[in-house]
């Protein structure tokens, strides 16, 4: 049996000049990294206030700084809030709950390429923490841990409503991290690879046109709907769903490890987000030109690169927003049919069609780089937008009757209303 | 299952949720841009109609005494009964009110004490931050009714004395 290469695959994709410079740079990037991490997360909460408010035609929180001092004034609170602990939770569980939900989060964004690759006098350095040539395995691996914190958290607290809210949860993330996977197959067929610097390096060269989402659109809608369900916003917010659920699986929690689950859930989103960007807008590619792509890379080129990937990140996380303040949450069995019935088929279908695609343009002799190739993928997939819009999202994509809609259930449904109103028009003349 | 549950046949060709959506972003954004409807309370101030009635206030006469003349009649066109009058006569023959009292949790800021009153004494105040650190503080009392310094309702609009 010969030993599996595995030093070979966890090994940084370009070989770090000297050991030296290679952990002073890891720990520079990951210091770097986590302040602006956590400090864009905590402006985020107040980037939400502010969107739904100007949403709503309100002003959103102006007092505290002119509105600027709101989170740190919100954090502030929060510590200084009393921890309560319930009688009947698990104590142990129910503290690490809220790191469970926060950490994987924040580990996904390890190999995420932020930048164009900066030629430093000491050797090349990566914009990303680590670029695994198996980034992308290493994402869906740790995506699904993001599940356990949220389950755990309505598990420990020991009240029906969160463990309700746990319960959902789990089975939410679990339906559509099978359609969220899905969505990034066409991706890494076009790009061959489960790099993500080599996902990000194929959609460059053409500008938009080389871009997953005009390459793989029905990918990216699917991808955007699982990341939805994935970080538990509107409208897939059913873990929570204050109105049947108190407040879901976050019930018990009070003061900072509440604050946790609130920091949590916007680091998911940013993190969905920057994945988004990384796999179908080019992630840090500046669109209309190569000049970014090639030697020599300056820092003037990272600065940039990153200013634009990180610009690309917070458009959709104001997509987030923007969906959650226009969307209102479905119901339990819509948000199952739609991941079971409608993404998972979808995506199959468009994994045969994809595929096929692929290789008889492949066939055919275009090269894959060539303006040819991503304009006939894109012809294909504006073809496959207008069926998806015009004949498979007609009532039967969400409905508010969806289970109800096939006629014959109707007429069965029908008879029995009808036998019921009968019967109770003879008890009751 | 199906206790009389309301079965609709919904217009399935008709029904879109993505384009329903897209239509739905589409409002919200457009409303991103409008200016915002908020009064930032503290600071500004809704303009009170002139027919506002608020909490009461008595005018005085020139030498700062009450107008009320105790005549008795707000006491008894109030229908909350919140009006505590006790008459006076001063050495002159002239009435005037020992006490005064109007308990403005019982009033009902219906502004007939306002209507009835022939000295166009009491009044009803455009008026409304009236808060007090004891229910006691709700009694006004002779003293603290003239004292009042806010505008008075007009009961009526002078260009529109009908309410057309």
């Amino acid at each position: 049996m010969t030993a599996l290469p595995v030093l070979a695959l966890l090994q940084a994709a370009t070989p770090p000049q000297s050991l030296f410079v290679f952990l002073v740079a890891t720990v520079l990037k990951m210091l770097i990294l986590f302040t602006t991490y956590m400090v864009g997360v905590a402006l985020l909460t107040l980037a939400e206030r502010k969107i739904s408010a100007w949403m709503q035609d309100r002003h959103g929180p102006n007092r505290v700084g002119k509105g600027w001092l709101q989170p740190a004034a919100d954090g502030l609170k929060n510590i200084m809030k009393e921890e309560t602990y319930p009688d009947a939770a698990y104590t142990p569980i129910f503290v690490l709950a809220p790191v469970l939900a926060f950490v994987p989060a924040m580990m996904t964004w390890a190999v995420i390429p932020w930048g164009a690759p900066w030629d430093s006098p000491w050797g090349t350095i990566d914009m990303a923490v680590a670029p695994l040539p198996v980034g992308f395995l290493y994402i869906l691996a740790i995506g699904s841990v993001g599940v356990y914190g949220i389950v755990l958290a309505g598990w420990s607290s020991n009240n029906k409503y969160s463990l309700l809210g746990g319960l959902r949860s789990s089975a939410q993330m679990v339906s559509y991290e099978i359609a969220m996977g899905m969505a990034t197959i066409p991706v890494l067929l076009l790009a061959g690879n489960v790099s993500l610097s080599q996902i990000v390096e194929r959609q460059a060269g053409l500008g938009p046109l080389s871009w997953n989402i005009a390459t793989c659109t029905i990918a990216w809608l699917v991808f955007l709907i699982s990341a939805f369900a994935e970080t538990n916003r509107l409208p897939f917010d059913l873990p929570e769903a204050e109105s049947e659920l108190v407040a879901g699986y976050h019930s018990e929690y009070s003061a900072m490890k509440f604050s946790m689950f609130f920091i949590a859930e916007y680091a998911n989103m940013v993190t969905a987000s920057a994945l988004m960007s990384t796999l179908f807008f080019g992630g840090w590619d500046i669109p209309f030109t190569t000049w970014d792509n090639v030697a020599p890379h300056t820092a003037l080129k990272t600065l940039l690169t990153t200013g634009l990937f990180f610009g690309k990140t917070l458009f959709w996380v104001f997509f987030y927003m923007w969906i959650r303040w226009t969307v209102p949450r479905f119901r339990y069995d819509q948000l199952m049919a739609l991941g079971w019935k409608l993404l998972l088929p979808v995506m199959l279908g468009y994994i045969v069609v994809m595929g096929s695609a692929i290789i008889a343009l492949q066939k055919a002799g275009f090269v894959p780089t060539s303006m040819a190739f991503s304009g006939a993928l894109l012809g294909l997939n504006v073809v496959l937008v207008l069926v998806l819009l015009f004949v498979l999202d007609r009532g039967r994509i969400v409905s508010p009757a969806y289970s109800r809609l096939d006629p014959r259930h109707l007429s069965r449904l029908r008879a029995v209303a009808k036998v019921h109103r009968t019967a109770e028009a003879e008890v009751s003349p | 299952m199906a206790i009389g549950v309301k079965v609709l046949e919904r217009p399935i060709a008709e029904t879109s949720y993505l384009r329903a959506t897209m239509k739905g972003m589409a409002l919200t954004l457009k409303h991103m841009f409008q200016e915002p409807v908020t009064v930032q309370y503290p600071e500004e101030k809704w303009s009170l109609s002139p027919r506002w009635r608020g909490t009461h206030r008595m005018l005085t006469t020139e030498d700062g005494k009450a107008k009320c003349v105790a005549c008795g009649l707000c006491p008894t066109v109030c229908p909350a009964n919140c009006i505590k009058l006790v008459p006076g006569e001063d050495e002159k023959g002239n009435r005037y009110p020992l006490v005064f009292e109007i308990d403005e949790f019982r009033c009902i800021f219906c502004g007939y004490c306002q209507e009835v009153c022939p000295e166009e004494a009491i009044h009803v105040g455009r008026h409304y931050e009236n808060s007090e650190y004891s229910r006691d503080g709700f009694v006004y009392d002779l003293e603290r009714l003239t004292a009042q310094t806010h505008p008075v309702c007009e009961m009526w609009d002078p260009a529109d004395p009908k309410g057309e």
